[in-house]
């Protein structure tokens, strides 16, 4: 308990001190996910869309493969992208093992699939006959696609928020092909196991209330866009 | 679009990514990286905190040090995903300098492995000076056992020691916790277990450990720490010049100095000694 106490106040020291180091890792975090947040969505956002909305063969099994990839382990990522990246593998001469790139690398290859799964399964809630509504009243292609990401900007939203969710907490594939190096890609979490497996559980708690506190701030500020754009419905009179 | 609040997010997410130092995003020329292999028990005990800076400011190098235990690093030698090496496990180094994969090796420094257990003893291994002995009264009494399990220079220690005292330890009572040491000796700690751990990391957690020092001093528990740089007639685009560089640089009296003195300050006694023996 009295370790708990302890961590929380070293993590309000931590912070209101401005420890550098403390200040480079969360923002290398926040960063790194960031990007590759942000990579996910224009990758995953028109996958989604086409799967929802287009047919063809094969189409089954594309979505069984993002379905499956929604909850990819991190460490087999981090695996892969380690052996492509390394200098002895296929994307060594790159030179991107062990950097940041690298582990954004990583998270794109994590939250794409969120991404595309839950912006299809928003595509697909949508009323059908909206389409043809919209193509009725002579909205052209682009201006159909603009209309319809309007219309389930919610769900939207929710699949930023898994996507952000699901890398900014993860650790196996980061410290896998970044390699947690001091000042370099060390990020809140593989800083926390580190700090874990060195005995500094005080500092190591101090990681991961910044990590939580991060985590919800984005998800609040998200969720108030979300719930503001909620339809109210009418009281009951 | 959804939102003047949402439009602010994007903005802020880009500064933020276009924020950082380019640095962080393009990569270094790779002659001026040097990739540093080394085992978790240097980058642990905080000493290669205090020598990469020095060495960094003193030549233009970036090193980059990767722990992931001395038979990985081994490894990472020999396909060449690494351009200098940091082990402690001399049975294992041997072939790898013999079959050319590494060159130049030099054992630069030293400390010791020491079993470490409950305070009660319960195998009575305190009043032994043999590690084996102690290890075989270990599994007479089937007092439960941490191995780190992760194929690191402890490890490969820990299995020799096995070996010399004639046995194959097996479960329930001997445990493989396939991680680092720190988080062995945390295993070992709530376990009230034995392990066998290297002195500086234990010294350094010793304060969030139930665990007392029960036996060091054996000659079979010196721990060597080598050097070595990843040959290039094998793997030419390995940073042959940087890893020379920081191997040399290990050895320089300003290196020497600080590797010395390490731990003093904070435990009243050296974490490490120079050279090969005491």
């Amino acid at each position: 308990m009295e370790l708990i106490l302890e961590g929380v106040f070293t993590a309000f020291r931590l912070v209101f001190s401005g420890d550098a180091d403390v200040w480079a890792i969360t923002r290398l975090s926040l960063t790194v996910s960031g990007a590759a947040t942000l990579i996910a969505l224009i990758l995953g956002i028109p996958l989604g869309i086409a799967l929802a909305m287009t047919r063809f063969p094969g189409r089954a099994i594309v979505v069984a493969l993002v379905n499956t990839g929604m909850g990819l382990p991190p460490v087999v990522v981090g695996l892969f992208i380690s052996i492509l990246l390394w200098r002895s593998g296929p994307l060594g001469f790159l030179n991107l093992i062990y950097t940041p790139a690298a582990m954004v690398i990583a998270q794109v290859v994590i939250a794409f699939p969120i991404v595309a799964g839950l912006t299809m399964a928003a595509f697909q809630t949508l009323n059908p006959k909206l389409r043809l509504q919209l193509l009725g009243i002579g909205a052209s292609r682009p201006q159909l696609l603009w209309l319809l990401c309007k219309e389930a900007q919610l769900p939207l939203l929710a699949a930023v928020m898994a996507g952000f969710g699901g890398v900014i907490s993860e650790v196996g594939s980061v410290l896998m092909v970044g390699g947690n190096i001091k000042g370099q890609t060390r990020v809140l979490t593989t800083a926390t196991v580190l700090e874990t497996s060195m005995g500094n559980f005080g500092i190591a708690i101090a990681l991961g209330v910044i990590l939580l506190t991060l985590a919800f701030g984005v998800n609040f500020i998200l969720t108030r866009i979300q719930q503001r754009e909620q339809i109210r419905w009418p009281r009951p009179s | 679009m959804p939102g003047p609040t949402l439009r602010t997010l994007v903005l802020v997410a880009s500064a933020l990514v276009l924020g950082m130092p380019l640095s962080t995003w393009v990569a270094e020329p790779a002659n001026r990286i040097i990739v540093l292999a080394t085992g978790h028990t240097l980058r642990d005990s905080g000493l290669l905190d205090v020598l990469i800076p020095l060495f960094e400011k003193k030549t233009g190098y970036v090193v980059r040090p990767i722990a992931v235990g001395t038979g990985q690093a081994l490894a990472m030698g020999k396909r060449g995903d690494a351009d200098v090496l940091l082990t402690h496990d001399p049975e294992a180094e041997a072939p790898l300098v013999k079959e050319g994969y590494l060159i130049n090796r030099r054992q630069f420094m030293h400390n010791d492995f020491i079993i470490v257990g409950p305070a009660q003893d319960p195998a009575r291994i305190a009043r032994t000076k043999s590690a084996a002995t102690a290890f075989r009264q270990i599994a007479e009494a089937k007092v439960t056992f941490v191995s780190r399990g992760d194929d690191s220079g402890t490890h490969k220690r820990e299995q020799a020691l096995w070996n010399a005292a004639g046995l194959s330890p097996t479960r329930p009572w001997y445990v493989e916790a396939g991680q680092g040491m720190g988080a062995t000796l945390g295993i070992a700690s709530q376990k009230q277990a034995y392990t066998l751990t290297d002195r500086a990391t234990f010294l350094n957690l010793q304060k969030t450990l139930a665990l007392k020092i029960l036996l060091e001093g054996d000659p079979a528990l010196l721990n060597l720490y080598s050097v070595m740089e990843v040959n290039p007639a094998k793997h030419p685009k390995a940073n042959h010049a940087g890893a020379r560089a920081f191997s040399d640089f290990l050895i320089s009296d300003e290196a020497r100095g600080l590797i010395r003195d390490y731990g003093k300050d904070r435990f009243g006694q050296p974490l490490y000694f120079l050279g090969p023996v005491k």
